[in-house]
């Protein structure tokens, strides 16, 4: 049987090139066979994270982003540690430098970049590496085991990176530089110079406006000779003085070159069938050297390969973020002033923080920070969006909105006794904030948070601990940009968009594209960024439970005792003798300790062991509930025009229908609805997420309700003559609350933060609604009831179950 | 001191966790990402809330009842909270995936 897909061939195992073909396998999975030859002998890294596994925060293992497995099960024929040393364009064939030849459709060049060696008399000796790749790490911990001095050439990024890893592994470090400071090209002057004076700090030296002149020694290097006559004594030269894009191949094999490989918005060479992405690529005269742009080619080059249309590429702006051991430093944009800019500088020199902005035309256009880079990702999408800043420009750079520090909560809170608890959840006082803040030096929320546990759990109390974090911090409040959790300063609509730009698609790619700065998160970012990507791509993502939180884990909400509660979905709280004889039976048989309504119409059955759970409800046979999840809760009724002698329409039918059009949804937090069936509003609809209230001849739409931590009586969002009208408006709704909350945040949270008329502005045109609720449909179209799920499948039966298999050896 | 089998790897699911029962202890036995299995006593110092049903990232689990964060290698319970939980030395046998458990 021969194979009659077109032949796809990958030159370079590196992180652009792999990310294309992870893509095209999504929007394409049989549309090619495919080969990636690889250089290294390793499989598809994170280059990025080299210097983290010389700083030691990482092991060569944690670093692999596809291992063989991923190759494996993909169908992709590997070949690692082989170059490929010639292309025949003409005939379509590629050649091996151990003699592989194989002919291809389509051939993707991602050939990366080399690392830049000065061309030094004696640079050829031995302990004269770059750094660039898993060897030359390895080298490093080797040669700081029997050697002391090393020198880094280079005081850009990329050296001090190095640096860094030669101080951590023991070695003296200095650093040569050719400029009178360091990191010019992603800071200014000042900037450069408070992070040379930290990383002085650090143990770093360096020697600056040095002009490399040879390096000396007979087999090994001894030293480096500089212009001016100086020396260094070094056992180990690092060069890091910049890469330039591996175009050796495609020059030789007739590609256009210029720096890097000619390509247009298409990711397209001039040679047909050959396309190049990564740092190979030379892009409207640039050739990018960082991972978003990449990633933004590749994704692009999928689609053309997968025949999706796509408007192509038109170039990234980019920034710049480092991390060395505590030293944050950011910059992106148009940083140094030019005629027409201006800048404005904020700079404290105790703190260590600095910030400068360059503003044209009323527009953000660069920025430079250093020491709290927590303003980073939202200048960096100001400067991308070009968004007007007038008025605006001291709030940016203080980060301190004028009437924050002028809030009336101040006094309230002054006047409150100190044993008074401010956190109800986790019994926080206000004196123990006032200590975290006064003594514990705590200048943000998620500081106190941290250190005192007070808004971590409900957040409820947030605002108060924001008031009384001004009343204690007054002028040295810090108004830290809050990402979503401590790992991340992103927050959520930055996330979102991010996701939705880079089209990223797992859990571990958000948090290695978006540098995390935890392993793998904590128990609110997972399942947030869990559901923000099923809330994106319904389709294709699947679900991962490692990342939802225990009770959705279990399908059942955990008590304190470890038991767990089992709440059947009984449509709109209408039920029958049948089926309430059947509840009852399987809580006798597995004797059940409590059996309780709740408030929500339905029936509890309390204190139930983990391993019991999926035989109750083989035995119920009936949905879940849901009464432990971010999705549709219940649906209140009341008796409507059925039996009441008052109702005006059929509530209970209303809610059955509603019920069973949601049930199994994602949201971002938990859904709450009710249907009554008059004004007098039995169901008490106006306290819920969405709440339909009958009137003679049809209904009104209410939302954003809440009974909750802050009772919020909801807003008239409309009024509606027909039940698919309801229907229609409640699934628009539902799907732009999903598309637009945060994780977590209920509607009337959401609803306060947006405004009602932005919402209503939105689902007032009929093409929105209709589009949104074409989405819904979408997401509601690949769920399954969990239960009957986990009673079928043994694989995820089983982490009910004890290990039973015990045998002493 | 004895070392007895308790199962196999693939018996338990990526940052997932399986318990055993020796006695009238549980153990909760977590794999990591990257394939490490280790064991903990399956109570948080905190309230008692079974680790096993926690949320893992990287080498800590999530405590599902209030959130207490505790290291699996050291069993040491990561600030602002204090405490810690025993752990158990555990060995897998990489040519089968046999899991040994030593109490």
């Amino acid at each position: 049987m021969t194979d009659i897909r077109k032949k796809l061939v990958l030159v370079g195992n590196g992180m652009a090139g792999v990310r294309a073909i992870e893509h095209l396998l999504k929007l394409s999975p049989e549309a090619y066979e495919i080969t990636i030859f690889g250089s290294e002998p390793h499989p598809n890294y994170n280059r990025i994270m080299l210097s983290s596994v010389l700083a030691g925060g990482s092991s060569m293992e944690e670093i692999i982003i596809n291992d063989l497995e991923w190759y494996h099960s993909h169908g992709i024929r590997l070949y690692m540690g082989h170059t490929i040393t010639s292309i025949d364009t003409a005939e379509r064939k590629v050649y091996s430098d151990k003699g592989i030849v194989l002919p291809y459709d389509e051939l993707i060049l991602a050939t990366g970049s080399n690392p830049f060696m000065l061309p030094l008399p004696g640079a050829e000796k031995e302990g004269v590496i770059a750094f660039r790749d898993i060897k030359d790490c390895q080298i490093m911990q080797e040669t700081s085991q029997s050697y002391r001095k090393a020198v880094v050439i280079g005081g850009g990024l990329l050296g001090l990176e190095a640096a860094r890893g030669l101080l951590h592994l023991g070695m003296e470090v200095s650093v040569v530089h050719i400029h009178p400071y360091i990191m010019e090209r992603q800071l200014d002057e000042p900037a450069s110079v408070m992070l040379r004076k930290e990383l002085e700090e650090q143990g770093m030296k360096f020697l600056l406006n040095k002009q490399s002149e040879a390096i000396l020694g007979k087999k090994r290097v001894k030293g480096l000779l500089f212009a001016d006559g100086e020396i260094a004594d070094a056992d180990l030269i690092v060069m890091a003085v910049g890469i330039k894009p591996n175009v050796e191949l495609a020059q030789k094999s007739g590609v256009q070159t210029n720096r890097g490989i000619v390509v247009n918005d298409y990711m397209e060479t001039n040679i047909p069938g050959v396309y190049a992405v990564g740092e190979c690529a030379e892009h409207r005269g640039i050739a990018y050297g960082l991972v978003a742009p990449l990633y933004e080619q590749g994704a692009v080059l999928a689609k053309r390969l997968a025949q999706v249309p796509t408007d192509g590429y038109s170039g990234s702006v980019t920034s710049t973020k480092l991390k060395v051991s505590g030293v944050d430093v950011f910059s992106a944009g148009q940083f140094t002033e030019r005629p027409g800019t201006r800048a404005l500088r904020y700079q404290d020199e105790i703190e260590g923080i600095y910030k400068k902005l360059v503003i044209q035309d009323d527009q953000l256009v660069g920025a430079v920070l250093f020491g709290d880079t927590g303003d980073g990702a939202q200048l960096f999408s100001m400067i991308k969006n070009g968004e007007n800043i007038k008025g605006k420009e001291k709030e940016l750079l203080l980060g301190i909105s004028s009437d924050a520090l002028a809030s009336p909560k101040g006094n309230r809170l002054e006047g409150m006794a100190d044993d008074e608890i401010i956190c109800g959840c986790n019994g926080v006082s206000k004196s123990a904030i006032a200590e975290a803040i006064q003594s514990g030096g705590c200048t943000s929320v998620g500081e106190i948070k941290a250190c005192t546990k007070a808004s971590a759990s409900c957040g409820g109390c947030k605002p108060l601990v924001e008031g009384l974090l001004q009343l204690y911090a007054g002028d040295n409040v810090v108004t830290v940009k809050e990402g979503i959790c401590g790992c991340t300063t992103l927050g959520r609509d930055e996330i979102v968009a991010e996701i939705r730009r880079m089209e990223l698609k797992t859990v571990k790619e958000v948090m290695n594209v978006l540098e995390w700065n935890t392993e793998e998160g904590c128990a609110k970012c997972r399942p947030s960024l869990n559901y923000y990507l099923g809330m994106l791509w319904p389709e294709e993502y699947i679900d991962e439970k490692e990342s939802r939180i225990t009770n959705e884990r279990y399908h059942a909400n955990i008590q304190k005792d470890g038991t767990y509660s089992v709440v059947p979905r009984i449509y709109g709280g209408v039920t029958s003798p049948a089926e309430l004889m059947k509840i009852a039976e399987v809580a006798a048989k597995f004797e059940v300790p409590l059996v309780k309504f709740t408030g929500g119409q339905r029936l509890d059955l309390l204190g139930v062991k983990k391993e019991d759970l999926p035989k109750m409800w083989e035995e119920l046979d009936m949905p879940s509930g849901h009464a432990y999840g971010k999705t549709l809760r219940t649906v209140k009724t009341c008796v409507g025009s059925t039996f009441c002698r008052f109702g005006t329409q059929d509530a209970m039918g209303m809610g059955v229908r509603l019920e069973k059009a949601f049930e199994r949804l994602n949201t971002p937090g938990k859904v709450k609805l009710a249907v009554s069936g008059c004004p007098r509003n039995c169901a008490e609809a106006t306290i819920k997420d969405f709440g339909v209230v009958a009137i003679d001849g049809g209904w009104e739409l209410h939302i954003g309700g809440n009974g909750g931590v802050h009772v919020r009586a909801t807003d008239l969002l409309c009024v509606v003559k027909t039940d698919d009208e309801v229907l229609e408006w409640a699934s628009a709704f539902l799907q732009y609350y999903r598309e637009q909350a945060g994780w977590n945040e209920r509607t009337a949270q959401w609803v306060e933060r947006v405004g009602l008329d932005s919402i209503k502005e939105v689902l007032e045109v009929r093409e929105n609604r209709l589009a949104l609720q074409e989405r819904i449909l979408t997401a509601l179209s690949v769920t399954t009831d969990p239960w009957k799920q986990i009673v079928n499948e043994p694989e995820l039966r089983k982490n009910f179950e004890q290990l039973s298999e015990m045998k002493t050896v | 001191m004895t070392k007895m089998l308790v199962g196999k790897v693939t018996d338990i699911d990526i940052k997932g966790s399986r318990t055993v029962r020796i006695g009238d202890n549980v153990i909760a036995l977590f794999r990591l990402s990257d394939g490490e299995v280790l064991a903990v006593e399956n109570k948080c110092p905190h309230k008692g809330g079974t680790l096993s049903e926690g949320m893992v990232c990287g080498s800590k689990v999530h405590c599902p009842l209030h959130d207490w964060r505790i290291d699996l290698h050291t069993g040491v319970v990561q600030e602002p909270d204090h405490g810690h939980v025993v752990t158990y030395e555990v060995e897998v046998d990489q040519s089968n995936g046999s899991i040994y458990l030593t109490l």
